[in-house]
């Protein structure tokens, strides 16, 4: 990585939210600021989010791009431990993992996560 | 001469929303001046199954257990003002809603009362005739030597539509998909057709980012400093504005809490969602992929771009059985060395478990440190090395008998007098569990039906 890039969560450039269906997570990362796309398409892959759900037993990431919405939609096989049928975690639904997944570490330039935090609570 | 916009409202996008939140949504509608139409979304995926445990401990519930408390407070004035109460308030019993309901319009003085019922989605009794293909990839579930305690198609908008046909004040169904709910008065209005798919689209989109309710005006969005929303306690629902070629404005009610924006929009429209090319519905396919979103005032976001393709042959059935029972306990331990304490209150349920031979699933958990996030293993709760001011221990067990379940949450409540010191705040609680799956079955067998219930009918 350049030296000019910033190593940060992916929670300060992006914002996310959970759904289920059965034991498959479904989970979208919207980049605060357009600029965040190019970077979340490049370091968010599928195969780090499998990385992400591997100790919940995960056995597939995809990803889907939306470039016109900029935003990403991804599918998480088997993550949910059974679902909310079955699940013995508090959270059956997975609702919070949304918060899981924008704990990794992606590296920005000082300008996207500057156009992020502009775009943040507006 | 072009045909008027529809204004949607969502008032619920589940059986324990708020139930005052429909009063600003129904005044909106009605002060607009529109044609109009108010839904309220009441059936997660389990709740039939619930619904029928209700139905068959007492033939006049199963239907939705809140259904006056959700309708009394806007009644009066959306009969008075002809704007169409919608919901899947039915549950297991439709009908039983549709009694209900007129007896409500009697106590709030409301006369000449209309309900229409929508019906058909019940396959309970014949659903292991019908050979239904499996749902997707999932663990296929076991019908022989058990009883299906739910099996119900989702039906579409077309039957929703029908009913409005009739000149309801308000159209109760039972399973439907939760876009329908939308989709149809706005078929009915527009008078969109089977074949229009990109309109037909935009409709189920419309519902799909309304089922949800608050989920599109700001609630279960906020994260302080980084998206922050005014006056949740008072947040409004959504209302949609719909032009006749299904290009839509979403808002909300002046004076109410929330916010609408392009970020809430895509939160919502991604939610639940799986390929955002292929969103499959009973009455269409969506593709969301070259949608566009255009802030074009405060708290108004339009969306347009929504495609359509030709509605699938064969109709989605969640199939629900008895799933065993869970039991679960928690107890805190708190101050020096809480983290150890509640790490040995753990240990000693699991040999517990062993040594009284229990035959079930059990997963222990530190709340305080990573539970939540954590799988059933542990793993990221084991290497977690802070130093929490107090941590509370978690038993759940899945087993197949009340009793087994019972015992764990009991051996919870027994470290008080033989577990690590310190130990308080002991809560515990059994729950019925309920299997579902999906299948497919074939529009062929699925025949919904529309019938007008009237006061001289109850």
């Amino acid at each position: 990585m350049s030296k000019s890039l910033i190593e940060v969560s992916l929670h300060e450039i992006a914002h996310g939210r959970t759904g289920d269906k059965g034991d498959r997570l479904l989970l979208s990362v919207i980049p605060y600021d357009e600029t965040g796309y190019a970077p979340i398409a490049e370091q968010v892959t599928e195969s780090r989010m499998f990385e992400m759900f591997r100790h919940r037993g995960a056995t597939e990431a995809r990803r889907y791009e939306l470039p016109k919405l900029y935003a990403f939609n991804f599918v998480i096989e088997n993550a949910l431990q059974g679902g909310v049928n079955n699940s013995l975690n508090l959270d059956g639904h997975g609702k919070t993992l949304s918060f899981l997944a924008l704990t990794m570490k992606v590296c920005v330039s000082p300008g996207v996560l500057a156009a992020a935090m502009k775009a943040r609570s507006t | 001469m072009a045909i008027e916009n529809m204004h949607i409202g969502g008032a619920a996008a589940f059986a324990d929303d708020r139930l005052d939140v429909g009063i600003p949504v129904a005044n909106a509608l009605i002060d607009s001046g529109k044609p109009a139409a108010l839904f309220y979304e009441n059936l997660a995926e389990r709740t039939l199954a619930l619904a029928h445990r209700e139905l068959r401990k007492d033939p006049l519930k199963g239907y939705t257990p809140d259904l006056a408390g959700f309708v009394s407070p806007v009644l009066r004035r959306c009969v008075e003002n002809g704007v169409p109460v919608i919901g899947n308030f039915g549950a297991a019993n439709p009908m039983g809603a549709a009694k209900r309901l007129h007896e409500l319009a009697k106590e709030l003085g409301v006369k000449g009362l209309r309900v229409a019922v929508v019906e058909g989605d019940d396959l309970r009794d014949v659903i292991r005739d019908l050979g239904a293909e499996q749902w997707g990839d999932e663990v296929p579930i076991d019908l022989s030597n058990t009883e299906v305690l739910a099996a119900n198609a989702y039906l579409g908008a077309e039957p929703i539509a029908d009913a409005l046909d009739l000149e309801p004040h308000i159209v109760v169904t039972g399973r439907v998909t939760d876009s329908a709910l939308a989709l149809g008065p706005l078929m009915q209005h527009f008078g969109w057709q089977v074949g229009d798919w990109d309109k037909m689209a935009a409709g189920v989109l419309v519902g799909h980012l309304l089922e949800c309710g608050g989920q599109v005006t700001g609630g279960y969005f906020a994260d302080p400093g980084f998206k922050d929303v005014a006056n949740l306690a008072n947040l409004g629902f959504p209302i949609a504005e719909v032009e006749a070629d299904g290009s839509f404005v979403i808002t909300k009610p002046d004076g109410t809490g929330g916010v609408v924006n392009e970020q809430t929009v895509k939160e919502q429209i991604l939610y639940e969602l799986d390929d955002p090319s292929n969103y499959l519905t009973p009455d269409v396919i969506l593709d969301i992929s070259e949608v566009e979103l255009q802030q074009i005032g405060p708290d108004r976001v339009r969306v347009s771009g929504v495609k359509g393709k030709p509605a699938p042959d064969t109709l989605k059935v969640t199939v629900s059985i008895d799933g065993g029972w869970l039991g679960e306990g928690e107890i805190s331990y708190a101050g020096p060395n809480a983290l150890a304490r509640a790490r040995l209150a753990a240990e000693i349920l699991r040999q517990r478990v062993d040594l009284l031979h229990l035959d079930c699933d059990l997963r222990t958990d530190l709340i305080g440190t990573v539970s939540i996030h954590d799988g059933d293993s542990g793993e990221l709760t084991k290497s977690y090395d802070g130093e929490p001011l107090e941590v509370r221990v978690r038993a759940a067990a899945n087993a197949n008998d009340e009793a087994t379940a019972w015992t764990v949450a009991r051996e919870v409540q027994a470290l008080y007098c033989n577990g690590p010191a310190g130990g308080g705040g002991v809560r515990r609680n059994i729950t019925e569990r309920v299997k579902t799956g999906s299948v497919l079955v074939s529009r062929r067998d699925v025949m919904p039906r529309v019938s007008m219930v009237t006061e001289d009918d109850v």
